[in-house]
């Protein structure tokens, strides 16, 4: 299985090389890509050294312009799809139908990617982005159990993608406007979800309270560690009771389930964090790295190095073992 | 401009939702009416029964009847639903998913406000495919509804205009999930919430509605403010969604204001009572937080007179 680890700077991206990626993701520094936080990202001629950089190491760099286009605005979703084909991307990672359909006819060679905020989750709809646009690969949302994704492998004329660690979303990807509900930025539109900007935390009776826009996401005692206010792992109330009614704050973690997602017939695993530093990822890399390779000599796999990175936060294996259903 | 009834998100009884419907039919002065269940699959089965005559009666009233697909297709029983749907002799398919798409494609059908539709090339891939219709998504601003509309003028480029708006849809189900029970054995609890289970803030602040696998906001969209800048902007029909309160007269108020029997400030003071329980908010079309209000122009105007 290909090792597919997130890159928000040159920085990370040459980390993420050096410590045994397949493979790095990367994005413009714009509204086009779905982690358009401040200060990362690539500008034209970053991306154009990342990309000879991780070709002379012989690690593929794929581009990920995977928001919805703007209306009016198509010409910025374009120039960015030319721009990665000319600097020599591997794959263009998309989510819009439209821009699929403009990168496939405008330039039919280059290979396609359709991104997780697709929302692809089943061989109907795999199919259909393969047979429209030549899809090669489809990344798929973090809503499946390994059986079925497993089924998926087994019907679908494409390679399939997974993500195994870091940040995880509790809702359908790219189905999801609860951020823009509360802040007026969605990672649809903007490339953000519960953005910096519109966080706030004060003290109030001994504890610390986060808020993001005007909703109070969560409160936190005096011992308990403050967390960001990502807004669907927040605490909230119903008539039934107060608590996480969404999700913990947990991040995923799926090295237990390595081996099943490669008996499962997966083409790649995916690290989520591009908007993480250097250090962090030189080391969720390198453990990956050993993890997969262990996996290919018939070794045990040594996860342990990996829950440090965790940063003292609960992880889960997502709906990889569905114990909700 | 048309206006359209949404499917029936929530889970109401097959009794009550069967009479929503024959009301529906003989009184709401609305042309388009969209039915089946989209939410959870798991629902599905009984409203069947009453489907026929639902469908009879609705379009015996001259109502036209589209046919929503499930939102999210994961599993083999969905698979199969959404298959059976585009199957189906004579309906007409609102698309909800993209999985049903290459099966539809040169028949007529619509797209449904959960098919990211957020620009006038995706729009347009879809009208190429025999989509007539396009229910566009609730988050987008003016701007972007009004390149839309203006890109595609022989299309009925239809918005989300009253109702508690879909913000979310999870593999998991919230309403098992606070009851402590599975989803496969979830006793279909959300039955008991047929305007949703009201989430709030740990300091008291309306903020969600849980509906199962689905989020929807608090607040209702009213968008009676923009209609006349709406209908200027190219946008054709405007979708009221079902909510637990008197639809039919929502649906008067709305075609009172569209017909310009009364004043949009008129309407929106006649629409307060018939749904007290949610507080009303348009700032998805205002590009602004979703949940708020946008001040009117019009009360702007008379300040800046006085």
């Amino acid at each position: 299985m290909e090792l597919i680890c997130p890159a928000g700077t040159p920085a990370a991206l040459k980390a993420a090389v050096e410590a045994g990626a397949d493979a790095v993701y990367c994005g413009f520094r714009d509204e086009t890509n779905a982690r358009n936080f401040p200060g990362l990202n690539f500008s034209r001629e970053e991306l154009r050294a990342a990309i000879a950089l991780a070709h002379e190491r012989g690690v593929k760099v794929l581009v990920a312009i995977n928001t919805f286009a703007r209306a009016g605005a198509l010409d910025v979703w374009h120039r960015a799809v030319d721009d990665a084909v000319e600097a020599g991307a591997d794959a263009l990672i998309l989510a819009d139908v439209g821009l699929l359909d403009y990168a496939s006819r405008r330039h039919p060679d280059q290979r396609l990617h359709v991104s997780v905020q697709a929302a692809a989750a089943n061989p109907d709809v795999i199919r259909f982005y393969v047979e429209a646009f030549g899809a090669r690969r489809v990344v798929l949302p973090r809503v499946l159990s390994v059986a079925e994704i497993a089924a998926i492998v087994r019907e679908v004329d494409c390679e399939t993608e997974v993500f195994v660690f870091g940040g995880l979303c509790v809702m359908a990807e790219g189905r999801c406007s609860l951020s823009s509900y509360v802040t007026g930025k969605s990672p649809n539109m903007q490339g953000v979800c519960s953005p910096a900007s519109h966080v706030s935390y004060h003290e109030a009776d001994g504890g610390t309270v986060s808020r993001l826009g005007d909703f109070t996401i969560n409160v936190f005692a005096e011992d308990e560690p403050v967390g960001y206010p990502t807004l669907c792992k927040g605490r909230f109330r119903t008539e039934h009771g107060a608590g996480y009614i969404f999700e913990e704050p947990v991040s995923l973690d799926a090295a237990t389930q390595l081996l099943g997602l490669h008996e499962a017939g997966v083409t790649a695993l995916k690290i989520e964090g591009r908007q993480r530093g250097r250090a962090y990822i030189e080391r969720v890399v390198r453990s990956f790295r050993q993890a997969l390779d262990a996996l290919e000599a018939g070794l045990p796999v040594e996860t342990t190095e990996l829950i440090a990175m965790t940063e003292g936060q609960a992880t889960t294996v997502g709906a990889y073992r569905k114990t909700w259903r | 401009m048309q206006l359209t009834l949404g499917p029936v998100l929530f889970n109401w009884s097959p009794e009550f939702w069967r009479d929503f419907y024959f009301r529906i039919a003989d009184e709401a002065p609305v042309e388009t009416v969209v039915v089946g269940e989209v939410v959870c699959s798991k629902r599905s089965p009984f409203f069947l029964k009453h489907l026929p005559e639902v469908v009879d009666r609705l379009a015996a009233a001259g109502k036209k009847v589209l046919f929503g697909s499930l939102i999210l297709v994961s599993q083999p029983r969905e698979r199969r639903q959404t298959v059976e749907l585009t199957e189906a002799e004579g309906v007409t398919v609102e698309i909800n998913d993209l999985s049903c798409l290459a099966s539809l494609a040169g028949r007529p059908h619509a797209i449904g406000p959960f098919v990211n539709t957020y620009n006038e090339a995706t729009a347009a891939y879809f009208v190429r495919g025999g989509a007539e219709r396009i229910c566009l998504p609730p988050e987008l601003s003016m701007p972007s509804v009004a390149a839309i509309a203006a890109a595609l003028p022989d299309v009925v480029v239809e918005v989300f205009a009253f109702g508690k708006v879909p913000l979310a849809i999870s593999a998991r189900c919230y309403h098992a999930r606070v009851h402590k029970l599975s989803k496969d054995n979830c006793r279909f609890v959300c039955e008991q919430d047929p305007d949703g289970l009201a989430v709030k803030t740990l300091d008291g602040a309306d903020f969600l509605s849980v509906n199962g696998v689905q989020i929807l906001s608090r607040a209702c969209t009213n968008l009676l403010g923009s209609v006349h800048d709406l209908a200027g902007a190219g946008v054709r029909a405007l979708r009221l969604s079902p909510q637990k309160c008197d639809m039919v007269e929502v649906a008067r108020v709305f075609r009172d204001v569209l017909d310009g029997c009364r004043d949009a400030e008129d309407g929106i003071r006649a629409l307060a009572p018939l749904y007290p329980d949610a507080p009303f908010a348009d700032g998805f079309l205002h590009a602004i937080p979703g949940f708020a209000l946008a001040p009117r122009l019009a009360s702007r105007a008379s300040r800046r007179a006085t």
